[in-house]
């Protein structure tokens, strides 16, 4: 006689409170499968941890956005925003979808040069920018964002030395209503700084004002946030024609729209409260069509979107090292992945899957990762149902940040895959070694020679 | 060891302890053993009819079972 599927005996106490009719359903699905790709096929080919990417998840989403804005503005431009994942097979089909590059530094610049994307087609963004990097964004005729006045009089010192001229825009910070406000990047609208900058690129010599751009936050929730923002930047436009007869080709709206992620903290998931390409769109179109430019001079709309494109097409595939209960009665779980890998657990309440068949009975339970460190926890309080030692589990929309933000820490970073439109599995990132790790470090001599 | 008398069990999972009122859920497997131990039994019993039935080794189960018995014994479900 075959044995019974096995699941460790477990009891938790009912606790008795007000029933909430609010909120999605708490039934837990395992995945089995990403893209028809079997979870045990990968881990057993590629180990575990392992992220997986679905190239068909990047590509839809990239669709979904671009026809959000393009279905309510003729002109719109998607960048991809280097930072939140810049793994080039991942910026690759971002490229392979249309999407300019957007990026923050001379490394992520060169990553983006050799990933194929033209220089007028690079743009450049953030506070950090050496003369190096300025030189080779001018060669390359990229647009540059201007993030303060040193930034500003290093330009105007490069491009007359270079004796070359430079396309610039600026970045506008100001009040829409969302705290906290982000003036630590770019000019500020309200008190006249942005205005003042632009004034300053409008009268010197080598450079060539494009467009105007602005980033007003992260994971922001609120859309109308975003036609404050396109209003106050369209009124600088439609005030540079006025008094300099010059047209701004572009306005970028940066990024900031928010995944359907959970932040922490949060009563309602983000599947129920993060809005939709849809509602954003609505807002930035409808404030750049009512603020008054004239047909012919409808400024490109940039997008810089990261976070929201991403999110979705990555996973984490982890296993189960040990269950142990804690001292006030409650069960948790150490997995072979911790924050080092997951950096967003530290503002999400991640959707955590088992990723095989399973009961429906759960248990609150703490999900710790494996370092040595008491910071690891990835989740406070999860309702898993029994999972042994060796079990797997996925970890949903993980594709933002956490493969640029990673840390390696105490154990090396593990494979990244990505599963193709024809559901083909590539290796796309290898895992650490420690000769990868340690190849940088060098020995002075005097501590060469030990004697223990 | 034994399960308190008072003690009530349903099919599905649903245990309700009269003497202070809490009640609880538990899984098929915590079914089982708690109906087993409405019978004077011992551990290694439990332990034995668990490995006859289940997939699963004898050290995962000792481990698992340990924890149960010590969760019954907090909830004040089970005597000696």
């Amino acid at each position: 006689m075959s044995k019974l599927k096995y699941e460790s005996p477990n009891i938790k106490q009912i606790h008795a409170g007000i029933t909430s009719k609010f909120g999605e359903s708490s039934t837990l699905k395992p995945i089995t499968h990403i893209n028809t790709v079997p979870v045990k096929d990968l881990i057993n080919t590629y180990g575990s941890p392992l992220f997986v990417i679905s190239e068909q998840n990047i590509r839809n989403t990239h669709k979904e956005a671009y026809h959000a804005f393009s279905t309510r503005y003729p002109n719109v431009q998607f960048a991809w925003s280097y930072k939140t994942n810049y793994l080039d097979a991942v910026c690759k089909v971002f490229h392979q979808e249309g999407a300019w590059a957007e990026v923050v530094s001379g490394f992520e610049y060169r990553k983006a040069l050799k990933n194929g994307v033209s220089g007028d087609k690079i743009l450049f963004n953030g506070p950090d920018k050496s003369v190096e990097d300025l030189t080779l964004a001018i060669q390359n005729n990229s647009p540059i964002h201007i993030d303060h006045f040193d930034e500003l009089f290093s330009l105007v010192e490069v491009t007359n030395q270079l004796q070359k001229r430079a396309k610039v825009a600026i970045r506008v910070n100001m009040d829409t209503g969302i705290k906290p406000l982000w003036d630590r990047f770019g000019f500020n609208y309200e008190n006249g700084q942005a205005w003042d900058a632009i004034t300053k690129i409008m009268y010197s010599k080598n450079l060539d004002l494009v467009g105007l751009h602005t980033h007003i936050g992260t994971f922001i929730l609120d859309p109308n946030a975003y036609y404050i923002a396109a209003s106050k930047l369209a009124d600088l436009a439609i005030h540079i024609k006025k008094k300099h007869k010059h047209d701004i080709q572009y306005i970028d709206m940066g990024g900031g729209f928010a995944s359907k992620n959970t932040l922490k903290g949060s009563y309602l998931s983000g599947m129920e409260i993060s809005p939709s390409f849809n509602e954003y769109a609505e807002k930035i179109t409808s404030a750049l069509l009512n603020a008054g430019f004239s047909t012919e001079d409808l400024p490109l709309l940039i997008l810089e979107t990261g976070r929201a494109l991403i999110d979705d097409a990555g996973y984490l595939l982890g296993t189960v090292l040990a269950n142990k209960r804690l001292s006030d009665g409650r069960r948790s779980m150490v997995m072979d992945f911790g924050v080092n890998l997951l950096f967003t657990s530290f503002w999400y309440n991640h959707i955590i899957s088992p990723a095989q068949e399973c009961s429906l009975y759960t248990e609150d339970t703490v999900m710790y990762g494996p370092l040595c460190m008491n910071i690891d926890v990835i989740r406070d309080s999860i309702n898993l149902p029994p999972l042994n030692k060796g079990d797997h589990v996925v970890v949903q929309r993980v594709g933002a940040y956490n493969m640029t933000q990673w840390m390696q820490f105490i154990t090396l970073r593990p494979r990244v895959v990505m599963i193709d439109v024809k559901g083909k599995p590539h290796l796309i990132r290898d895992s650490e070694t420690s000769e990868y790790v340690t190849a940088l470090e060098k020995i002075p001599n005097h501590l060469e020679s030990l004697d223990l | 060891m034994k399960l308190k008398k008072s003690i009530a069990i349903s099919e599905n999972g649903f245990v309700f302890n009269p003497e202070i009122g809490t009640s609880f859920t538990t899984n098929s497997l915590g079914v089982a053993v708690l109906k087993q131990l409405k019978n004077l039994t011992t551990k290694e019993e439990i332990r034995a009819s668990i490995l006859k039935s289940y997939e699963v080794d004898g050290v995962t189960c000792e481990k698992d079972l340990d924890d149960f018995l010590r969760m019954l014994d907090q909830y004040n479900l089970i005597e000696d």
